[in-house]
């Protein structure tokens, strides 16, 4: 190492004033190499000892961190679609249920319906029936009130022409009559 | 230098660019011993806080989500393991400390030297001729180790004509020794000379009439001088990851 002991003074003297290149000074190397060699030695340690083995060991962490949150955010979307699948499946064999629902309703009311107007089909046709009869009765008593209209008139008829009516001869000369 | 122009003569500029290099003993007296404390020990000293209060103090919450300080240490760490993964291959990744180490120190020291009034510890030959000369030890003994002979097929440049190889041996062997100079004197160089450069501008702001030039091209100069400070903080580190590949790899 290089030491300045011996132009100590004339060194003293030169940097008081502006020496050409203090750059070139050798003398005082020896005591920037060695200052240099500590600093060195110290950042290296400082470095290799706990900065960088904390630093790598937070950039993998972090590496990981994302890593995984990347996996979990993927999971979580493959779920976000399954649910929306069976949702969908829900969705869908509701629809079904529903139109099945809506199919049996409709086929029991058109069985009730089916049933009722038969029922009303018959009610209707019963009372025709009883109509007609009535109407039949009807006829039928008009028929006789002709008939003994008739055989009245005859028997009047027959009388005013001056002869004896035969109450039952007419009555049955009526009845041919009517007949044809 | 500017230093003739000191004087009284000088009608009251006075240019004392280089003064700020000088090494003085911190605790007074003239002798500077090998052990003696000096500026150099000083700014050095700060440059090893500086390093410690980024890398280890502001990484001690070891957070996933980083604080600034973690932010920048973690980028300072990313910066330079890509770049010895890179340029130097992933075999030189065992180097990472030693690259690290001399990444930080140069850009601390550098950057502590921008501040006004301050020290450059890399403005020194002896420093960076120290930093050179350990990156050429460390790349040859290396070289050497993993390669043993081979590593002197460096110098035989295989692809050239047979006739040429002598000669380009020859080249290739000055080069490979003007390697620790340049690589040192780039550094010092640079730095020293922005930072002269910087106090010949502060000489002329005596005079009134110039002193806003003055003054603007200090500002100027000084905004250089911080990409200076970076860039050849790079450049030292990425060089010796090229010097580090060829020691690891030696073929052309």
């Amino acid at each position: 190492m290089a030491t300045t002991t011996t132009d100590a003074a004339s060194h003293a003297a030169e940097a008081a004033s502006a020496p050409g290149m203090p750059q070139l000074d050798f003398s005082n190397w020896g005591n920037q190499i060695f200052w240099l060699l500590i600093t060195l030695v110290v950042i290296y340690f400082v470095l290799s000892r706990i900065a960088l083995p904390r630093i790598a060991a937070v950039l993998a962490e972090r590496q990981g961190t994302i890593t995984n949150d990347i996996a979990a955010a993927e999971e979580l979307k493959a779920k976000a679609v399954e649910a929306e699948e069976a949702y969908n499946q829900a969705l869908a064999d509701a629809r079904v249920e529903a139109q099945k629902i809506a199919a049996e309703a409709k086929a029991e009311i058109q069985a009730d319906l089916d049933v009722a107007i038969q029922k009303a089909d018959a009610e209707i046709s019963a009372k025709a029936a009883e109509s007609e009869k009535a109407i039949a009765e009807i006829r039928a008593g008009a028929l006789e009130s002709i008939k003994d209209v008739a055989d009245a008139t005859a028997n009047e008829v027959v009388a005013a022409l001056g002869g004896k009516a035969d109450a039952a001869a007419v009555t049955k000369a009526v009845a041919d009559r009517m007949k044809g | 230098m500017a230093s003739e122009a000191h004087g009284a003569e000088s009608g009251g500029l006075e240019f004392h660019p280089m003064d700020q290099f000088i090494i003085k003993p911190l605790f007074g007296g003239d002798t500077i011993n090998w052990y003696t404390p000096t500026n150099v020990t000083l700014w050095m000293a700060l440059a090893v806080v500086a390093v410690i209060a980024l890398m280890v103090v502001g990484t001690r919450r070891r957070a996933v989500v980083p604080s600034r300080s973690q932010s920048i240490g973690e980028l300072a760490y990313g910066f330079v393991y890509k770049m010895v993964e890179d340029v130097a291959g992933k075999d030189a990744i065992k180097f990472f400390p030693y690259i690290m180490t001399l990444f930080m120190f140069i850009v601390f020291a550098n950057f502590l030297g921008l501040i006004p009034m301050s020290f450059t510890t890399t403005s020194h030959f002896g420093v960076t001729v120290v930093l050179a000369l350990l990156v050429f030890l460390t790349v040859t003994v290396v070289g050497f180790v993993k390669n043993g002979m081979g590593f002197l097929g460096l110098f035989w440049v295989s692809s050239a004509p047979l006739a040429l190889r002598p000669i380009l041996a020859i080249i290739e062997l000055i080069s490979y020794f003007v390697r620790p100079v340049s690589h040192s004197i780039r550094l010092a160089g640079n730095v020293m000379a922005g930072h002269a450069v910087i106090k010949v501008f502060a000489g002329f702001a005596a005079i009134a009439v110039v002193s806003p030039v003055s003054v603007v091209a200090i500002t100027a100069m000084y905004g250089l001088e911080v990409l200076v400070a970076f860039i050849q903080a790079y450049v030292f580190t990425i060089l010796t990851c090229v010097y580090l590949k060829d020691a690891l790899h030696p073929s052309h």
